[in-house]
């Protein structure tokens, strides 16, 4: 039960320290303030005349690409900056437990953030009848996609001291991994890489298994994938601090 | 409680430290010393487990860094080096944090902060935020870290680094309190410290150790080790010559009155190494009877004190660690 306990500490303290700072609130209202505007205004949510939230979920990956690499950026690298990292991990605790402990803390972090858009589910229920099964769905879709970019964020995180180098990684790596579906990604590739490479970079994207959630859809598989990526990342976390702890 | 074995670290080409062993038992307070980037902070942290040793372990009570680091790392206190600790936390919530990983729950866990928290002296702060706190504060704060369970096995890497003499004394004070029932090391290139407060000294030099002796030891392997000194209102002429003609003493060294600081010149007299088989009358044991005999013979001398010195701790950790030309 050690291990219960020990990411429980650490999900505690990473998540007071959001809030004992103010930037949590500076991201908080910034992402309201913008998936808003963007909702109402960009997407023209009350001209469409339809009351669905396509247009609201239609943001979040864009959104996330700020947010996510930002609450993220800290988590190592700024334990490396202070040499905090000496007295954490010569505490009774592994590696693994620290990992999850920070990963789950940024990702409730980011969920809170994310719940506090309920003002527009409650106008959309409020206007029509929406389907409920597509809200469901888009939110833990939502909630994945934030998930796999914070994992990517860890890792970039774990491999510099720098917080601004961790955010522009996490930030470009995302960017691709969102964008590799997309024609204008493909067809870069076309002209130099064999057909099978082209397409297995384009099954990397997070897009199309974002897209599924959104239409109510729960696919097993879409929620593989998104473990898969989360796993992946932090076990390459796990390696790089095993790696290069005093670095 | 604490055994070595053969640590050894390498970076890429660099050995910084290499076949590294120790044991220290309950109640030593074992000196770490070195040059700066000799292999301390490196030995330190393979012993706490925060760095993996490219060969050899670290044993805690016999539980191995390597293979059993949870049950090890639960007998440790560690103190890094400049005292990295959560600064947007507070005293409070900090030490809370640290004693939840250390197992601590409930009631238990809200009076072994408050009892820790009164024993490094952290009362008036404790609801501030570390990062507001003056670098002797944020210092115990983490020396409260690694003292909230109670640790059979302390380790310090330069605790009183940067600190002011009243705070130098403070820590120096609760280090000497709990000596008796841990086994503690130390790392300091302070050598008054190692004199005021350890009970045994390991000198590296270069990744290896060059000295494992207690203070009294190694400062008897100083060249000024039983060296007498005689301080003297002025150095009548015949003086230096009367001394360098006694069988017993090798050199005699006059340091005026502008490089002493004082209105008193100092003389002070190196004894001859006893050699094998040589008269017991010339051995350093003679020097000071005799120099009391020869300063009886000649009233004429104003002898002000005379004592024998130890020997300094500094100028054998110079001679051991100083780059040979």
């Amino acid at each position: 039960m050690d291990s219960i306990r020990n990411t429980k500490a650490i999900i505690k303290r990473e998540l007071a320290s959001y809030f004992e700072s103010p930037v949590a609130y500076v991201f908080m209202i910034v992402f309201i303030m913008l998936v808003g505007f963007l909702t109402f205004f960009v997407s023209r949510f009350y001209e469409s005349g339809q009351a669905d939230l396509r247009g609201f979920f239609f943001w979040h990956p864009w959104m996330f690409l700020i947010l996510v690499p930002a609450a993220a950026m800290r988590l190592w690298a700024e334990e490396r900056r202070a040499g905090t990292i000496e007295t954490l991990l010569t505490l009774p605790v592994t590696v693994t437990q620290v990992i999850l402990g920070k990963f789950l803390a940024a990702w409730i972090f980011i969920g809170l953030i994310v719940a506090l858009t309920f003002p527009i589910v409650l106008t959309t229920v409020y206007l029509g009848a929406p389907d409920r099964g597509a809200i469901i769905g888009g939110y833990i879709g939502s909630l994945l996609l934030a998930g796999a970019y914070l994992s990517v964020g860890m890792l970039t995180s774990a491999l510099t001291r720098n917080q601004v180098i961790s955010f522009v990684l996490s930030l470009v790596i995302c960017l691709f991994l969102l964008l590799a579906g997309w024609p204008p990604v493909t067809d870069l590739m076309v002209r130099w890489a064999p057909e099978w490479l082209v397409r297995g970079v384009a099954a990397f994207s997070f897009m199309p298994h974002y897209e599924a959630f959104q239409k109510g859809v729960l696919d097993l598989r879409d929620f593989a994938y998104y473990f898969s990526v989360m796993i992946f990342m932090l076990f390459g976390t796990h390696l790089v601090l095993e790696n290069r702890k005093a670095a | 409680m604490l055994a070595v074995k053969q640590l050894q670290k390498t970076f890429g080409l660099i050995h910084a430290v290499r076949d590294v062993s120790f044991q220290v038992a309950q109640g030593e307070v074992l000196g770490f010393l070195g040059p700066n980037g000799a292999g301390k902070t490196t030995t330190m942290r393979m012993i706490t487990g925060f760095l993996p040793p490219t060969a050899g372990t670290a044993v805690i009570m016999g539980h191995d860094i390597i293979h059993a680091a949870i049950p090890a790392k639960k007998l440790i206190g560690y103190l890094p080096e400049n005292a990295p600790v959560y600064t947007d936390m507070t005293v409070w919530n900090y030490l809370g944090f640290i004693a939840e990983i250390r197992g601590f729950t409930g009631r238990v866990r809200t009076e072994r902060v408050q009892q820790t928290i009164e024993t490094c002296r952290l009362d008036t702060v404790k609801h501030q935020a570390i990062g507001t706190l003056s670098k002797g504060y944020k210092q115990r704060v983490c020396f409260a870290q690694a003292l909230l369970h109670d640790p059979p096995v302390l380790i310090m890497d330069e605790p009183t680094d940067g600190l002011d003499p009243n705070q130098k004394h403070i820590v120096r004070t609760m280090i000497r309190d709990m000596a008796a029932r841990k086994a503690i090391v130390i790392s300091t290139h302070i050598l008054e410290e190692v004199e005021a407060i350890c009970t045994r000294v390991i000198i590296i030099r270069d990744g290896s150790i060059v000295a494992n002796a207690s203070p009294t030891e190694l400062k008897a392997k100083s060249r000024a080790h039983g060296a007498v000194e005689l301080t003297v209102k002025s150095v009548p002429g015949d003086l230096v010559a009367k001394l360098e003609r006694l069988t017993s003493a090798a050199r005699v060294e006059v340091h005026p009155p502008q490089t002493t600081g004082g209105q008193m010149s100092r003389v002070v007299v190196y004894p001859r190494p006893s050699a094998a088989g040589a008269a017991i009358a010339a051995g350093p044991a003679q020097l000071a009877p005799d120099i009391l005999a020869l300063v009886k013979a000649n009233p004429g001398w104003e002898l002000v004190a005379m004592k024998t010195l130890e020997g300094r701790l500094d100028d054998v950790f110079r001679e051991l660690t100083e780059p040979k030309n």
